[in-house]
């Protein structure tokens, strides 16, 4: 299957008459199985596609499409069914008062049968590891594990995409590991699509594919290895590329040529290690 | 910090009484407080106190913390025993205190209104004692189930009660932050006049309720994108069955209703 999931369709949108456009034009496909990560500063308009996507508001111009699905007023309910959402804050998209209850709200919307709900529950509990927690409540838990719970209540609903809006912009660098180390492993075992919405290029790493976003629009489309050698032009639209890219640019820049551009430490010191020996 | 964030006064143990449907237990609790009004002497009165003491006793709690429970009542209790003594003309006079004479009648009707005040929040207070707030809102929700034949919404009222008191521990979280960060810009909430204690609660309350606001929008955001749609076509995970145990009860409420009428005058 390598159909397209997302397509967004020369795209506009604006919050109101008055404001300036938050997208403009924007064009682009992501296709099934793909995880892509969106980037940009605040205001970029990373957050509203996201929105976009899941029909929690409607284009000024332009089509989208959900896996063949037009995204109207009409069809909203059918696009939700395959989308699934975490938001930025853990406290406000918790909804039940214990996890076994909030990971049951998404279910118990779809009108899914008793039995089939307490398996789901169990088994999508299990996927982000907090069934020790099933029992606790929201005040009993930190960021990272609240988050946990949420991306446990949208695996529950089994969407064909997921999408994690700045998931982990609240959260310590702890809780942060501990998501993208679920999203990891939740990716890896599950057939999905997964777009990351963040302005980390930590957390990019691996994404199939980066959608840069600058203004309300698309500002480059590439993988992450690509993306990390355009230390400059990031830099211009307000975003920092990681620590080991960064040095791998400075050695560069001191003639040092490296195979590859690396994406994480453990590939930078490969390099170094093999440039070292056929030096 | 945690012990004041348990809400109501719920205390878990295994007893039967907790094992019970709360809808049960609302039900019963309502006709007691009904037929409560139907005790019209001494026997009657005892039947009924046998009753909510051996209620008090299945419950495993400890009576001493129930007994610790009701302590702000007391207050009430013995305060309207006192007002029937003086109150009541019936009966003859038995003795003076202070110049104002004491009947007999005085004597019987106070104790029996202060037993009764004391029996109702004995009971009800078991109610809140062996059953959580959602077992309450889920009760609730299943209670009224007829109203939404006259469009009544049920079932967003239960979501609303599920919601506030899954937001009551948060709120509080924040509540405390917020004092403390106010605090440190020099608010004082501890000391002086009382007027300027309750000025200094509106730095408190203006921040908070913004945030409230914030995360409610937030939180309907988040709700519509995991699909709610109110309550057509939802299912329910929390499940309450009426199961031979509830039955049991409703028998045994039926004798102490029947022993009721048998032992009144």
């Amino acid at each position: 299957m390598n159909s397209d999931q997302v397509e967004f369709r020369n795209v506009s949108f604006r919050y109101n008459d008055e404001q300036p456009w938050v997208l403009n034009n924007v064009s682009f496909s992501i296709k099934s199985d793909e995880w892509v990560a969106i980037i940009g500063h605040n205001g970029s308009g990373k957050s509203t596609i996201a929105k976009l996507i899941n029909g929690l508001i409607f284009p000024d111009q332009g089509e989208i499409f959900v896996n063949g699905i037009k995204v109207t007023a009409d069809t909203v309910w059918d696009v939700r069914k395959q989308v699934g959402m975490v938001f930025q804050n853990p406290d406000n998209q918790f909804v039940g008062t214990t996890v076994k209850d909030d990971v049951a709200f998404g279910l118990e919307n779809r009108g899914v049968e008793r039995s089939e709900m307490i398996k789901r529950i169990n088994d999508s509990l299990a996927a982000v590891r907090m069934s020790d927690y099933i029992m606790h409540e929201p005040h009993r838990l930190s960021g990272g594990q609240k988050q946990r719970v949420a991306i446990a209540g949208v695996l529950a609903v089994q969407p064909n995409l997921i999408i994690l809006d700045e998931a982990t912009a609240m959260l310590d660098p702890k809780g942060r590991t501990e998501i993208l180390t679920t999203v990891y492993d939740v990716k890896q075992n599950h057939q999905l699509n997964l777009i990351t919405i963040t302005h980390d290029l930590n957390e990019i790493i691996h994404a199939d594919r980066v959608i840069v976003m600058n203004n309300g629009e698309v500002w480059t489309e590439t993988s992450p290895r690509v993306l990390f050698t355009q230390e400059e032009g990031l830099r211009e639209i307000g975003l920092d590329i990681p620590f080991v890219a960064k040095l791998a640019n400075e050695l560069s820049k001191q003639s040092i040529t490296l195979t590859q551009q690396p994406i994480n430490q453990k590939e930078l010191l490969d390099e170094l290690w093999t440039f070292h020996l056929n030096k | 910090m945690a012990n004041s964030l348990i809400i109501g006064q719920y205390v878990p143990t295994d007893s039967l009484v907790h094992r019970l449907d709360p809808r049960t237990k609302i039900i019963i609790i309502f006709l007691f407080v009904i037929f409560i009004f139907f005790a019209n002497n001494a026997l009657s009165y005892g039947w009924l106190a046998l009753f909510a003491v051996a209620s008090a006793v299945a419950t495993k709690i400890k009576l001493k913390f129930i007994a610790r429970g009701l302590t702000p009542v007391w207050f009430l209790i013995i305060f309207t025993f006192i007002l029937h003594l003086f109150v009541t003309r019936e009966g003859p006079v038995l003795f003076e205190i202070i110049g104002f004479p004491i009947y007999s009648g005085a004597i019987i009707q106070g104790f029996a209104i202060s037993l009764r005040f004391f029996l109702l929040i004995l009971v009800t207070s078991l109610m809140t004692l062996t059953t959580t707030p959602i077992e309450i809102t889920d009760a609730i929700e299943s209670l009224l189930h007829p109203l939404k034949k006259i469009k009544f919404p049920v079932h967003e009222l239960a979501l609303m009660m599920s919601i506030s008191l899954r937001f009551i521990p948060t709120l509080m979280q924040e509540t405390e932050k917020i004092s403390k960060a106010q605090a440190s810009r020099g608010v004082d909430f501890k000391t002086g006049p009382i007027k300027d204690r309750i000025h200094a609660v509106v730095p408190l309350l203006v921040p908070l309720f913004v945030s409230a606001f914030k995360r409610a929008e937030e939180l309907a955001m988040a709700m519509e994108a995991r699909g709610y749609q109110g309550g057509e076509g939802r299912t329910k995970l929390r499940e309450l069955t009426i199961a031979k145990l509830d039955w049991l009860a409703f028998l045994s409420f039926s004798c102490v209703l029947i022993g009721l009428f048998l032992l009144r005058q």
